[in-house]
């Protein structure tokens, strides 16, 4: 799977509660030293994943690999990881400093190397000035600060972290995203995350596996995952995504056509797909790689054939304006009452007063643009 | 529109009702028991209030003073034993699952909602020379012998009337006094917290010992005293259970009442009995001031 060497294996994992299976026969390996996103809607098995791998559930089947070593029989405070909980489970009777020495205590730490190791770690998450502090006087963002200095300060093989943004207001989220990957950055750490939030997966890490249903469905970059989605659910996870229902009808080495009713005509691919003639398949286009043009007064609808070569065509009507200030987005009824989503930057100040609401308009997208989706 | 609350009559209205009930049941018998306990027997069912201390004095005979003792250090022991027992109870009850735990909750109810004169009666038909124990122990007794592993004649374990009876049944009977506030304690504690200190590299017994007993103190403190403080006035276990010498303050009291015929000396007795009870109060009200400096700080 990959050249550089994995820190975390997971082998054909599944956890059932009774007749409910979270996890669902899951292989994934987490190379050394990444940032690594688990991510998915809620209920998909992120959390329970992350939770095997911190120790406080057992796989029902497979096996989870710690640097080379299995998993099965080694109890949460054996493990070589160390977790930032989604409640942050700062101790409530201990200062600062107590809480970040707690887990020193059982790590054969000498007396005199523990004051150092616990201030290093304050400093390295900036509360090295609040030492003193007990917790309940402290603030979400300062707590989670804690939480993430009382496990570093183990300087664990892998660093787990439950939603750590979910608690946080706006703009510290916003802030903490870059603190994180750059936190990670410099201590080399390989850390997991878990969220059901994609903008913070996709700007944190440097690959992320998207799972549902409690199977894993994609593990990728973040780009990867947006611009190469393997299957409709994580087209659809991952940003928006405009969803054509069709058939297969050409598949050659350079190009491909699927005939969709729902689109009302040929889609064009100016690539090959890996797909059999005839299949019932699913054809993604994301808004922003949309074209929006005027149509001319009296002209009649595109059809396919008037697309430019390597282009797709079609007409419809505005019925929707979203303005969202760096873009706007555009709902365009299609002449057969299919809605589809378009989205189109503001590059000059008068751009958004292009189209409005009943505009005739054309759509036009590249051949390069619709990715073929399995189901 | 007018806040209810500073509606003065209907205030006034909603609370006559207890207040009356509260003169007439409490405030009233504890006045007169309070004046009985300076008064002196004038006759056969007469006494007079002569606002005499001699009563209070009489208490700290050397009799006296050792059936205190007596019910103080019964009592103590009943309490920390019930604390041993019911930690575990309530943490296993904390970590059931929802249909479990309500299984538990009713099993530790169940006694609870028993006659206590039967639950008496009943522990004597275990405990007593014939009973269950020692019909059970005598029994494997005489199968050690069929195997040719003879160890003399049985003797039955003197089980019965005497203290260890009484900590046995004050301990049956206070359990669930400790196991539902350390329940409720354990139960509000965020389980994450738990989990970090076994993240953290804490085996079991640390994590108990460092996170678990810290946070549940405050629940830990009302089980001690709303443990001790029955135990320490219980009547009917010690007096059915225990021997002659196991006598405890309440059974002394009911003497007084009763065959003595000392009323005045009864009710200085139940008076100390009060006033021993609110000295354990002030004290739980004390450390739980401190321990909330401390959580503060």
């Amino acid at each position: 799977m990959s050249d550089r060497d994995a820190i975390i294996r997971v082998e054909e994992v599944s956890k059932r509660y009774g007749k409910v299976t979270a996890v669902d026969r899951v292989t994934l390996e987490i190379p050394r030293g990444e940032f690594f996103a688990l991510l998915g809607p809620s209920g998909c098995g992120k959390t329970t994943l992350l939770r095997m791998l911190a120790g406080f559930e057992m796989p029902s089947e497979g096996k989870i690999f710690i640097d080379g070593i299995d998993m099965s029989t080694i109890p949460p405070n054996k493990r070589p990881v160390n977790m930032v909980f989604q409640s942050y489970a700062v101790f409530p009777h201990m200062t600062v400093f107590e809480n970040v020495a707690y887990g020193l205590k059982f790590d054969n730490v000498a007396k005199a190397d523990q004051y150092g190791r616990v201030m290093a770690a304050l400093a390295d998450v900036k509360l090295d000035h609040l030492a003193e502090r007990k917790p309940d006087q402290m603030s979400g963002g300062q707590r989670q600060r804690v939480a993430l200095a009382r496990a570093l300060v183990k300087k664990p093989k892998v660093l787990l972290l439950d939603e750590p943004l979910s608690a946080l207001d706006a703009k510290l989220r916003e802030a903490m995203r870059f603190e994180l990957a750059e936190l990670q950055d410099k201590v080399g750490i390989t850390f997991v995350m878990v969220t059901h939030d994609q903008d913070e997966a996709l700007a944190m890490a440097g690959r992320c596996a998207v799972m549902d249903r409690g199977k894993l469905m994609q593990t990728a970059t973040p780009s990867n995952l947006y611009e190469f989605p393997a299957n409709k659910f994580v087209a659809d996870f991952i940003g928006s995504v405009n969803l054509f229902e069709g058939t297969l009808e050409v598949d050659e080495p350079d190009h491909a056509i699927v005939q969709s009713e729902e689109l009302g005509g040929r889609i064009f691919f100016d690539h090959g797909v890996s797909g059999a003639g005839g299949e019932r398949m699913w054809v993604g286009i994301r808004p922003e790689k949309i074209e929006l043009l005027k149509r001319e007064e009296g002209a009649a609808p595109p059809t396919p054939e008037d697309a430019p070569s390597g282009c797709n065509v079609t007409a419809g009507i505005v019925r929707q304006i979203s303005y969202l200030g760096s873009e706007s987005i555009y709902e365009i009824d299609l002449i057969n009452g299919r809605r589809m989503q378009v989205s189109r930057p503001n590059l000059s100040r008068w751009d958004q007063e292009d189209f409005t609401w009943d505009d005739e308009v054309w759509l036009r997208w590249h051949g390069d643009s619709p990715v073929l989706l399995q189901s | 529109m007018q806040d209810w609350r500073e509606d003065k009559t209907f205030f006034r209205a909603t609370i006559a009702l207890p207040v009356i009930w509260f003169m007439i049941f409490f405030v009233a018998p504890m006045a007169m028991v309070w004046a009985y306990s300076v008064g002196e027997n004038v006759g056969p069912v007469e006494v007079a209030i002569t606002g005499t201390f001699s009563n209070y004095a009489k208490a700290f005979s050397p009799e006296v003073l050792k059936v205190m003792w007596n019910s103080v250090w019964l009592a103590l022991a009943t309490t920390v034993i019930c604390l041993v027992v019911a930690f575990p109870v309530a943490l296993a009850m904390t970590f059931a699952d929802e249909k479990q735990k309500t299984w538990l909750l009713l099993l530790i109810m169940l006694p609870f909602w028993t006659n206590l004169l039967i639950r008496t009666y009943a522990l004597i038909a275990v405990m007593r020379t014939s009973g269950v124990i020692n019909s059970g122990l005598e029994g494997l007794h005489n199968l050690l012998g069929v195997f040719g592993m003879q160890m003399g004649v049985f003797e039955p374990l003197p089980l019965l009337y005497n203290k260890f009876a009484v900590v046995v049944g004050l301990v049956y009977v206070h359990l669930p006094f400790m196991v539902l506030p350390l329940y409720a304690a354990l139960d509000r504690l965020d389980k994450s917290l738990i989990e970090a200190s076994l993240d953290l590299g804490a085996g079991h017994l640390e994590t108990i010992r460092r996170v678990i007993v810290p946070l549940a103190a405050p629940g830990i403190a009302a089980g001690l005293v709303i443990t001790f403080i029955p135990a320490l006035g219980a009547y009917l276990t010690p007096d059915l259970l225990g021997g002659p010498d196991d006598l405890m303050i309440a059974s002394l009291i009911e003497r007084q009442f009763k065959r003595a015929n000392d009323w005045p000396f009864g009710a200085a007795l139940s008076f100390i009995l009060m006033y021993i009870t609110l000295i354990f109060f002030a004290i739980r009200a004390f450390m739980e001031r401190k321990g909330g400096k401390v959580g503060a700080h």
